[in-house]
């Protein structure tokens, strides 16, 4: 297996801002690799370094074996990018700057850009100014996945899309990945990584906070226990890895960490246990934990 | 009244944004207005050597186009207005069309329109605002000129009657402005109507001014320049030529807020029209795109620019034809051909300043492209920077050496076919326009190096061309030192047609563009985008 994306130890300030403190991220070739993080977390930063547009301070990054900063032109034949917030040329239109951009890169598809504009439903006769920002990203996105490359930098590219919208994306990076390209996916809407993503890194502060699968960072955080049981419990509130003990009668409720959970259950069954709930952690509460402790 | 809820907060919105340059708009023409008028007091202190001065201006109708109308000049004041009243017009008007634009369409634009829109803000707020802060502006000028002038012990009704014409050009530009931000849906378009506006209103009061006794003197009425000086400060001044700026302010008003009515926020007066579903086209194929529109709208103006100023020469020579006396006492300066062509050299001098507006306009695209986020999936293309660089920057020089070549074409054609003598006249004066392209190139330069090197300060490049007006304009008369001078790159151009052809100085206003622009892209090629 290779790997498309490589950073360690990025570094980059602008001015007294720390936005990138020693940032890792690793893409291997041919998956789907989610990009989580607060707002100003340092995506976007990331990513335009990836893309040659920012010099780093510090670290080393490569991307598809290739320095970013130095080997910028060809490097970008082989990827295309779709920004968060696109802005088009007032005076093209939609089709012009989705040939012009993929002119730019490696050469764009005919076949694959019909075929996109018609499942995205867009006309490519509109003014750049005259579209709304949900068709501003249509044109970025149809530009890209129409285009022959390697790699794919999305940076939230479903922002202002509606949901038939974001089922149409879906199953287009669905496709990317069948064929083998790489997508780097920055987003917020968690739904879209757990379906998209093999992997996913989050960051905050500029630093890389957590990164694996979805079922390894499962593993690291807690599952939510309701049980009722023979008699009172005790001693369970006090055991490693357990949270937000509350009992009334012979019903109780916590928290566990998803690794203690054995020992717990073990502990449970000593009071004989008449009903049990329990809860695997949600995608979301995944991202609170890790976003919350950033504010 | 709630169609104008919010303009009071609006009004301190625009005067936080414009908290820098407004004052410092301000304080630089009014500041040269004084320093002007103490120039003259300490060159000419008499009422005799200033008597000479007149003798030598009233009788040369290439002077009287290019500046103004002779009227009393036998006072300190008189001459200041002669001197800078029709630059300083021209200035202020820039600052009312851009300051009004800024505030009105671009932020439509923008999309911050918007957002200010969604609060408890009325239809009329925003333009009522920016018009409030801008015609303060007018009267400000109005009031600082007056009092500066006054505080030199000049006359005070001519004084705050020069404060009160440029002041009155404010407005006048402003309420034009609102108008054309109405009607087109894009700032760069509104812009350059308003800076249409500006040169029509130069030409229109050059022309008018220079015509003989029975020509069409009434042209400078129809030019707001015009009408501040024929407000005659100092010379007998008639304040009721106020009226025309104020009713006429008012009528344009009435249009621009008629038309705010009823369009679309975002939206222009013409129906947005379909482009092609698709096109294919490189980093150039866009530079052309985006700069095509600009570049032809350049070389309309041009043409009627220098078409028209080669006609008014046409029109100075029966003047002097028609005059023996004159010709005669014109004779010791180096006779008739010699005046024609250093009103023709002058013209030149002009031209090559409002292209090098081009030059610098065309070059900064690279900026404003970058700071709309529109350079970014260009970059994130295979696209080397250095040449993205130089698809905007091609324009910058070809096409200023263009449109001077343009220029120098009009104007050859216009004396030679009123002369009937095209053969001479068009190699001549297209060679005398083209000796103004190494001198607009270092602006396309400086221009340049700003963009790699502080792209936050792009705006620098303006305020250069600024100074080296004010340099060519005024220079002589403050007795800079020749150093200072030679700051500008205009002063090393031979002055052509007429005078004498050297080549050195040119090579190293092309040396100067040639480092400005590799030190620009060098800076480029290593610093963030964005």
């Amino acid at each position: 297996m290779t790997t498309a994306i490589s950073v360690s130890g990025l570094r980059k300030a602008f001015g007294r801002t720390q936005a990138l403190d020693g940032l890792d991220l690793t893409v291997t070739t041919g998956e789907v690799h989610g990009f989580l993080g607060p707002n100003g977390a340092g995506k976007s930063t990331t990513i335009r370094v990836l893309l040659g547009l920012l010099r780093a301070d510090g670290g080393r990054a490569e991307l598809l074996g290739g320095d970013p900063w130095r080997d910028a032109t060809e490097l970008h034949r082989r990827l295309a990018y779709v920004p968060g917030d696109v802005t088009l040329w007032p005076t093209l239109s939609g089709g012009e700057v989705i040939d012009l951009l993929g002119r730019l890169r490696g050469g764009l598809d005919p076949k694959r850009r019909k075929d996109l504009l018609e499942r995205f439903d867009l006309d490519p006769t509109k003014k750049g100014r005259t579209y709304s920002k949900g068709n501003r990203q249509k044109v970025a996105l149809v530009a890209a996945l129409a285009s022959d490359v390697e790699l794919l930098i999305l940076d939230e590219p479903t922002s202002g899309l509606d949901p038939l919208m974001e089922e149409v994306f879906r199953e287009c990076i669905a496709r990317e990945r069948q064929d083998g390209r790489t997508v780097l996916l920055s987003s917020h809407v968690l739904a879209e990584v757990e379906a998209l993503c093999d992997r996913v890194s989050i960051i905050r502060n500029g630093k890389t906070v957590e990164s694996g699968t979805l079922a390894e960072l499962r593993h690291l955080t807690r599952t939510s226990i309701t049980a009722e049981l023979g008699s009172p419990l005790s001693g369970v509130d006090t055991m490693a890895g357990v949270h937000d003990y509350s009992a009334q009668g012979n019903k109780v409720q916590f928290e566990v960490d998803t690794a203690e959970l054995d020992a717990v259950l073990r502990k449970l069954t000593e009071f004989g246990v008449r009903s049990l709930i329990s809860q695997p952690p949600t995608l979301e509460q995944l991202f609170l934990r890790h976003y919350e402790v950033s504010a | 009244m709630n169609t104008l809820v919010g303009t009071g907060s609006l009004v301190r919105l625009v005067l936080r944004r414009e908290r820098i340059q407004l004052p410092v708009w301000i304080l630089v023409v009014s500041g040269i207005v004084a320093a002007t008028a103490s120039s003259f007091a300490s060159l000419y202190p008499t009422v005799q050597s200033r008597q000479e001065l007149a003798a030598s201006i009233v009788n040369n109708p290439s002077i009287l186009a290019l500046s103004g109308p002779a009227q009393g000049l036998d006072t300190i004041g008189g001459m200041t207005e002669w001197k800078y009243g029709a630059v300083a017009c021209v200035l202020v008007g820039l600052m009312a069309v851009f300051m009004t634009v800024r505030h009105t369409r671009a932020d439509e634009e923008t999309g911050r329109h918007e957002l200010l829109g969604a609060g408890v803000v009325g239809r009329y707020a925003k333009l009522t605002a920016t018009l409030i802060v801008v015609f303060g502006a007018g009267l400000a000028y109005a009031l600082l000129i007056g009092f500066a002038l006054t505080a030199q012990g000049l006359p005070a009704a001519g004084s705050f009657a020069m404060g009160l014409g440029i002041g009155g050009c404010v407005w006048f530009f402003s309420a034009v402005t609102a108008v054309a931000a109405q009607v087109s849906s894009s700032s760069r378009a509104a812009n350059g109507i308003g800076g249409a506006v500006i040169g029509a209103a130069y030409l229109l009061r050059a022309a008018g001014d220079s015509a003989a006794e029975d020509g069409p003197r009434w042209l400078s009425w129809l030019s707001p320049i015009g009408w501040s000086q024929q407000m005659r400060p100092f010379a007998g001044e008639r304040f009721w030529v106020l009226a025309l700026f104020v009713v006429i302010s008012v009528v344009l008003l009435g249009v621009g807020y008629a038309l705010v009515g009823r369009r679309d926020i975002g939206a222009g007066l013409l129906p947005e029209r379909a482009g092609r579903p698709s096109g294919v086209f490189g980093t150039f194929g866009l530079a052309w795109r985006l700069q095509r529109g600009i570049l032809i709208g350049w070389t309309v103006g041009i043409v009627v620019l220098a078409g028209a100023l080669g006609g008014i020469s046409q029109s100075l020579k029966s003047i002097l034809d028609s005059s023996p006396q004159v010709a005669q006492a014109l004779q010791h300066l180096g006779g008739q051909q010699s005046l024609v062509d250093s009103f023709m050299a002058a013209i030149l001098d002009v031209i090559g300043l409002a292209v090098s507006v081009y030059a610098i306009q065309a070059a900064l695209r690279l900026r404003a492209e970058e700071t709309a986020f529109r350079a970014e999936p260009v970059l994130a293309g295979s696209v080397a920077r250095l040449r993205w660089a130089a698809s905007h920057l091609a324009f910058a020089l070809i096409g200023s050496a263009f449109l001077l070549a343009v220029a120098g074409t009009a104007t050859g054609l216009a004396v030679g076919l009123t002369n009937g003598d095209v053969g001479t006249q068009l190699p001549r004066l297209l060679g005398a326009a083209m000796v103004q392209v190494p001198a607009v190139w270092v602006l396309a330069g400086i221009a340049t190096a700003l963009f790699g090197l502080l792209p936050r300060l792009t705006s620098l490049a303006w305020a250069a061309l600024v100074v080296f007006l004010l340099l060519g304009q005024l220079g002589s008369l403050f007795q800079l030192s020749q150093w200072a001078l030679d700051i500008s790159p205009f002063t090393h151009l031979p002055k052509l047609p007429g005078g004498e052809f050297t080549v050195v100085p040119l090579i190293w206003l092309l040396v100067v563009t040639a480092a400005l622009t590799l030190a620009g892209l060098a800076g480029f090629r290593r610093r963030d985008v964005g």
